[in-house]
């Protein structure tokens, strides 16, 4: 049925602007493989986080004032004395680590099931857009607040620049604005916490949604299921995503979700330290760095790949060394589509190596994220070491493992386990 | 040169000026974009020097001042801590023990304790690998972070380690020896941020 037949307040709208091709191509009639299981809820959890940062962060804004005087007593006053200022901040504090939760754990189901390889190359890079951007934004929300840890955090993270060759140090003075970190630093990382990066995250998860719903979505069993087409060219194994994952899988998802999400923000804000850290209740204080400085949980893991490079190698220095082997391990994550060669996209199909491989890849990345929040001691900075070393093996490895170990055969239509 | 009445020639060159012209304005609306992000005037005018009495500060003892935004370490040395610091025990584990690098310091601190006056150190206590404060150590004691400790600055955030004289050690993150500032003394009273007329 074309738009044009349409009568009504409808029809004269689509004959204008493509509302209703445009619910049919991306909901009512977007064919999702009928196998998800829960690993495929936490896109659109991300969604759902996302739109709490940017309606409670509208909010906050109101009241919070970007200046190094004013912001950890504005802070202070939303928490205190704002009508259900209290909330929406910690909606807000709650929500950022509850985004790293939700993306992991999406970016792990897309390791796991091969959702990176072709043709999904684009969507793979623009959620690795977003997942930098997002540590980006992150980091700068995080030093709002003006406390110690804001301000220590800053610092270590801002002075990483430095160990850029020859222009280190006037590029450390631009980013900072100052000699140091200070007002300068605070109101320019508002500006581009509240609204540069919220534009740009926008956008990409606009060509994030709009490229994979151009290739359609992988599965669990990572087959093809545009290569199964019954008589209407609807795939014989595909559902339409509304509302058989919207009410059907996805609200289930939401609902579970809010529950953990309610009960944190009601019970448990800090998270122990986790969320919000103990340090960041004192004021910002330039002369006196906290006894054990660390980053919030989620940056954990590139924090002791950086931690663990404490040696030189040949002529680079350990402070460049470290912060190069960092910008490698996110860096190397850009170009996973390529590393790997498995003729087979899940890892219910793939060989031994991989499926191993998968599972010491996460725990290595879970004890180096524990491990970024921990102190410096020689047995943690050997431990990092050996998990760093992991972390690289794992991509480096893959274009050999992937090739040359034996696969399973993958069947013609998915599987419901 | 002429198809079909279209002067290609002409149209490429017209496309081309244009676009020439369209990047140096992009370049023009950018740089004060990027440029404005530098230290302002303010900024700049921040950063006099500072003037502390030490006549209080005892053998051992060390004080914290800030200057420029960034605390200085002053610390009255003791004739054993300056002992270790000329040992060949320590120098051999330090990375470099002779000032080798000259930004590190002012010429008058480039000896083998670091200092323009033996007991008396002063040094910037921003690790030079990210820029933490380090933590003043000076008991010689075995420690977490190393089992052979004589005394000296520890930063906790990503273990780097400095002897009594801001020296580095070898095998940490910071790659070089801690600033000393310029500085001079008069009496009890030290300045920091200026390099005396002596200098």
């Amino acid at each position: 049925m074309s738009n044009q037949d349409k009568d009504g307040l409808m029809g004269w709208i689509d004959a204008r602007l493509p509302v209703t091709r445009t619910i049919e191509k991306h909901v009512t009639k977007y064919y999702a493989p009928k196998n998800f299981n829960f690993f495929y809820v936490f896109g659109v959890l991300a969604m759902l986080v996302f739109v709490n940062q940017i309606v409670t962060g509208i909010w906050l804004t109101m009241k919070y004032v970007p200046s190094a005087e004013e912001a950890f007593r504005s802070v202070e006053y939303i928490m205190r004395d704002v009508e259900w200022g209290w909330l929406i901040r910690y909606m807000h504090s709650t929500g950022a680590s509850m985004f790293f939760v939700v993306i992991y754990l999406h970016m792990f189901r897309a390791l796991l099931y091969g959702s990176y390889q072709k043709p999904r190359e684009l969507v793979w890079i623009f959620g690795m857009l977003l997942y930098l951007l997002l540590m980006a934004e992150a980091f700068m929300g995080y030093v709002l607040p003006w406390g110690q840890m804001s301000y220590w955090g800053a610092q270590v993270i801002i002075s990483l620049f430095g160990a850029v060759p020859v222009i280190g140090e006037p590029l450390v003075e631009w980013i900072r604005g100052d000699y140091l970190i200070s007002g300068a630093t605070l109101n320019r990382f508002f500006a581009l916490h509240v609204i540069a990066l919220p534009l740009v995250l926008a956008l990409l998860v606009f060509l994030h949604i709009v490229a994979l719903h151009e290739v359609g979505s992988n599965n669990p069993d990572g087959i093809d299921i545009k290569k199964d087409l019954d008589e209407n060219g609807v795939p014989r194994d595909g559902i339409p995503f509304h509302p058989y994952y919207t009410i059907g899988k996805d609200l289930v998802g939401v609902i579970i979700f809010l529950m953990v999400f309610c009960g944190i923000i009601f019970f448990f804000p800090t998270a122990g330290g986790f969320f919000l850290e103990t340090a960041n209740f004192e004021p910002a204080d330039p002369l006196t760095t906290p006894e054990n400085i660390h980053p919030v949980w989620y940056f954990g893991a590139f924090y002791s790949i950086l931690r663990a490079m404490d040696f030189d190698l040949f002529f680079i220095e350990a402070k460049l060394l470290g912060v190069l082997t960092m910008g490698a391990a996110i860096a190397i994550l850009f170009v996973l589509p390529w590393l790997d060669r498995s003729p087979v996209r899940s890892w219910r199909y793939k060989g031994m190596i991989s499926r191993v491989s998968i599972v010491v890849f996460a725990v290595a990345f879970s004890i180096l994220t524990w491990l970024g929040i921990q102190p410096v001691t020689t047995l943690n900075t050997i431990l990092a070491q050996i998990c760093t070393a992991i972390y690289f093996a794992f991509f480096l490895g893959m274009p050999f493992y992937t090739r040359y170990e034996k696969t399973k055969p993958v069947p013609e239509r998915v599987t419901n386990r | 040169m002429t198809q079909d009445g279209v002067n290609k020639g002409r149209r490429r060159f017209l496309m081309g000026a244009t676009g020439v012209m369209g990047a140096a304005g992009g370049v023009g609306v950018a740089w004060p974009l990027l440029a404005s992000w530098q230290p302002s005037e303010r900024a700049k005018a921040v950063g006099a020097p500072v003037t502390v009495d030490i006549g209080n500060l005892e053998p051992g003892e060390m004080i914290s001042i800030e200057w420029r935004g960034k605390p200085i370490f002053i610390v009255h040395r003791t004739p054993e801590m300056l002992e270790t610091l000329r040992s060949d025990e320590l120098r051999g584990r330090l990375s470099d023990p002779d000032s080798g690098n000259a930004d590190q310091q002012p010429e008058y601190a480039r000896n083998d304790v670091r200092s323009r006056e033996e007991e008396i150190l002063v040094v910037e206590g921003f690790c030079t690998h990210l820029g933490c404060a380090p933590q003043f150590r000076p008991e010689v004691a075995p420690q977490t972070f190393d089992d052979n400790w004589l005394g000296g600055f520890f930063c906790a955030c990503h273990g780097s380690r400095f002897d009594m004289a801001g020296r580095v050690f070898r095998g940490v993150p910071a790659p070089s020896n801690l600033a000393v500032p310029p500085h001079f003394r008069e009496g009890n009273l030290l300045t920091v941020g200026e390099d005396g007329e002596t200098a």
